[in-house]
């Protein structure tokens, strides 16, 4: 970046203790949330991030089980969740439709499959052991990461188990790690009115805690763009930086745009590309004990993930298929994206795309043909 | 990167970028090293500073504005076209006058100041069809016309074999106000050659805007990018353009936008995010003389349209009551009067509302600015 153009900035002291690698306070991560100078935001969040990550740009072939969509909670930006499965629109799957559906793991040459679905009010612990187990027997060398907190509280809570004795179970069938959802935002004011029925933000810490000091390491998550404030979007990343100075069992930051369409919030208004690459870039500066900053493409669109990968951005997650729950909040991008598209954008971008694992573990590296005469 | 560029013989880019800077043209090896930098945000930044001090009031302008499409039959026949039909075909059509009013009515309704009136290359009407079409509209409405891109210009030259310079005067007499930029594609004939060969050739394309200068018309120009042509083809296209504009001061804005190749015989994968804020930066380093760059949210979609203010644009274009062309080829984006707004002022800018000829002014029906 040009230091003249820098040096007018209204951020400009922030860039100094970012060049200078100092931890950024709660004061500078509101300031950088206040300035319209996104340009120097990005080029501040792009130092951390190849101070990380290099010019890799990450990817994973995976896929998502969306196992039922019945929920005990009704929170307001979901519309996702039914009440029961006499509603119209529920589902819940069968332990053969989970393993029909597992089986596309040899024709995608997956490495992980993402299960993730709603705090079922009926299914018993062994179900969820079932699931697990089975899918790990019949593909031992696929990463499980299943469950986010929320489902942990309220697995063990059906079980009455507690959550340590509940997650030693599950990996001993096979588990792997954890997917960071169910974060939303941690402030108590904002949870009271979109999501009363959910864990609170201690509980949700304290799966998370449990989980890292029993070896099961996990993502983390913040839902934004609905009503929370900006001070809530940092007091979040804030909890989450403390208890990664406590654990280090955190992989990436995953900040979600909130998705109106179809849910009980359907007023608002999407977000903007500001508000996204905002929201990357500062949780990559705020982040610093942070390895990665991963955009799901599948909420913010193909064209702004890529634009991504230079404000803080070194994930841009995977092949999605069949992914239900954004696509139900009217998310128009496609349902999956070919390995080769997805390095296509990576290269487009100018970075390098890497095939990584759930941990983080290089699978291949390089640079696809180039069929695109640009 | 360094002995790569070396090997090039290209100067770094932030010594390109201050030179620009401080007030030096940018010229066509250097333009070359930055479509070939990964840097886009340093890019950004200076087309961002230039943007600054062609427009230092901090406004973004937008059009109300109607895209009518009085038919969709053409004889062109281009490969990146999704739009088009044969004559004869089942959804072939051209507008009647009662679909022409009602639109243009439900356009001023809306506030609208102006509609975009093209077409495809139909092969039977003749130049008195138009010019009836145009009377017609200035008759019945108080409404500015920006019509007929130069493909339609050239070919209706072809067709009623008569100068270029006529058809426009006739069309000028008869109520056309400015001429949009559209069917440039990429203005080189190496390139038109391969994706519009049908098309009027690159100094046709020139010729028209010409003779549209010369007449005291002002239209825009357009750059279509990301599909079969090279950096070295947009380079040559923007040197063309401000080489135009630096003998004729005509046109208003400049306006890039990539292609979109759903639905059509090209095919392929749409250009991300990066490929196209990058190549608007570079639009705005490069064209010194052309006052405004328009950001494309019917392509883009609004996410990377509003981006965009910070890459180098300064106005979002229309606000599109109707659009047919662009989503015929995939693109399905939409945007309010108060969508549009609200990511001006999201990106820090003050949202107003203009006229063809980029003045501000009060939105007609409500009287706010």
């Amino acid at each position: 970046m040009i230091t003249e153009l820098i040096e007018k900035s209204e951020v400009a002291d922030v860039y100094h203790k970012v060049q200078e690698g100092r931890r950024l306070s709660r004061e500078d991560g509101m300031r950088l949330y206040r300035t319209h100078d996104i340009l120097t935001l990005g080029h501040m969040a792009n130092i951390a991030r190849e101070r990380k990550n290099g010019g890799v740009a990450y990817y994973i072939v995976n896929f998502h089980i969306n196992y039922s969509n019945i929920c005990k909670n009704k929170c307001r930006f979901c519309a996702f969740s039914r009440k029961g499965p006499e509603e119209d629109g529920a589902y819940e799957m069968t332990m053969d439709e989970i393993m029909e559906r597992a089986k596309r793991v040899r024709t995608l040459g997956a490495t992980e499959i993402h299960i993730v679905g709603g705090a079922h009010p009926s299914w018993p612990f062994s179900r969820y052991l079932e699931m697990i187990g089975k899918l790990h027997d019949a593909f031992p060398d696929v990463h499980l990461q299943a469950f986010t907190a929320v489902e942990i509280a309220h697995i063990a809570e059906m079980a009455g188990l507690s959550v340590t004795e509940t997650l030693d179970q599950l990996k001993k069938a096979g588990l792997g790690s954890l997917p960071g959802g169910g974060a939303e935002v941690f402030s108590q004011r904002v949870r009271a009115e979109v999501c009363p029925e959910k864990l609170s933000a201690e509980k949700w810490l304290e799966v998370m805690r449990e989980a890292h000091r029993f070896g099961l390491r996990s993502n983390a998550t913040m839902l934004y763009g609905h009503i929370e404030t900006e001070e809530e979007r940092i007091d979040h990343m804030l909890r989450l930086r403390e208890l990664q100075d406590e654990t280090d069992g955190f992989m990436s930051f995953i900040p979600l745009a909130f998705h109106p369409a179809n849910t009980q919030m359907s007023d608002k208004s999407p977000t903007t590309g500001f508000l996204d690459l905002k929201t990357l870039a500062i949780g990559r500066l705020m982040l610093d004990n942070f390895e990665h900053i991963k955009a799901f493409w599948i909420m913010l669109g193909i064209k702004l993930a890529q634009v991504s990968l230079w404000f803080g951005v070194d994930d841009i997650d995977g092949t999605v298929v069949e992914e239900r729950i954004t696509h139900a909040a009217g998310a128009e991008t496609p349902q999956g994206l070919t390995v080769e598209e997805l390095k296509r954008l990576i290269v487009e971008a100018g970075r390098v795309p890497v095939e990584r694992d759930t941990l983080y573990r290089v699978i291949r590296r390089g640079i696809p043909r180039a069929d695109h005469d640009v | 990167m360094d002995s790569a560029r070396e090997m090039r013989h290209l100067p770094s880019i932030t010594d390109i970028l201050r030179s620009v800077l401080e007030g030096q043209r940018l010229g066509e090896n250097a333009a070359a090293a930055l479509f070939h930098s990964s840097d886009f945000l340093t890019i950004g930044a200076a087309a961002a500073e230039i943007r600054k001090r062609f427009h230092p009031a901090g406004h973004v302008t937008y059009v109300i504005d109607r895209n009518i499409n009085y038919t969709n039959i053409c004889v062109s026949g281009c490969t990146f076209c999704a739009f088009y039909r044969s004559p004869g075909m089942s959804d072939a059509y051209v507008l009647s006058r009662r679909e022409l009013a009602q639109k243009i009515k439900e356009t001023v309704e809306l506030g609208g100041t102006q509609i975009l009136l093209q077409g495809g290359l139909h092969p039977d009407l003749r130049l008195q069809f138009y010019c009836d079409m145009l009377r017609f509209i200035k008759r019945e409405f108080k409404i500015h016309i920006h019509g007929f891109s130069p493909p339609e210009i050239v070919h209706f030259a072809r067709l009623n074999a008569m100068p270029v310079s006529d058809v426009i005067s006739r069309l000028h007499r008869a109520g056309l106000d400015t001429i949009p930029g559209g069917g440039a594609e990429i203005l080189t004939e190496r390139v038109r050659c391969e994706i519009s060969p049908n098309k009027c050739s690159a100094r046709e394309w020139l010729d028209v805007m010409r003779v549209a200068h010369d007449a005291g018309m002002r239209t825009t120009a357009t750059m279509m990018f990301a599909h079969k042509e090279a950096y070295e083809d947009r380079i040559e296209h923007l040197a063309r353009v401000r080489e135009l504009q630096d003998s004729t001061h005509g046109f208003t804005a400049f306006i890039p936008w990539t292609f979109q190749p759903l639905n059509t015989q090209i095919g392929g994968m749409p250009a991300g995010g990066v490929e196209y804020l990058k190549t608007l930066a570079i639009s705005r380093l490069f064209l010194d003389n052309v006052p405004n760059i328009q950001a494309s949210w019917v392509t883009q979609g609004s996410k990377i349209a509003q981006l965009a203010l910070r890459f180098g644009a300064n106005d979002l274009g229309s606000t599109m009551i109707e659009e047919n062309v662009v989503r015929a080829a995939g693109a399905r984006f939409r945007m309010s009067l108060s969508e549009m707004r609200d990511i001006i002022e999201d990106a820090g800018f003050v949202p107003r509302q203009r006229d063809c000829y980029y003045n501000l002014i009060e939105n007609p029906r409500t009287g706010r600015p």
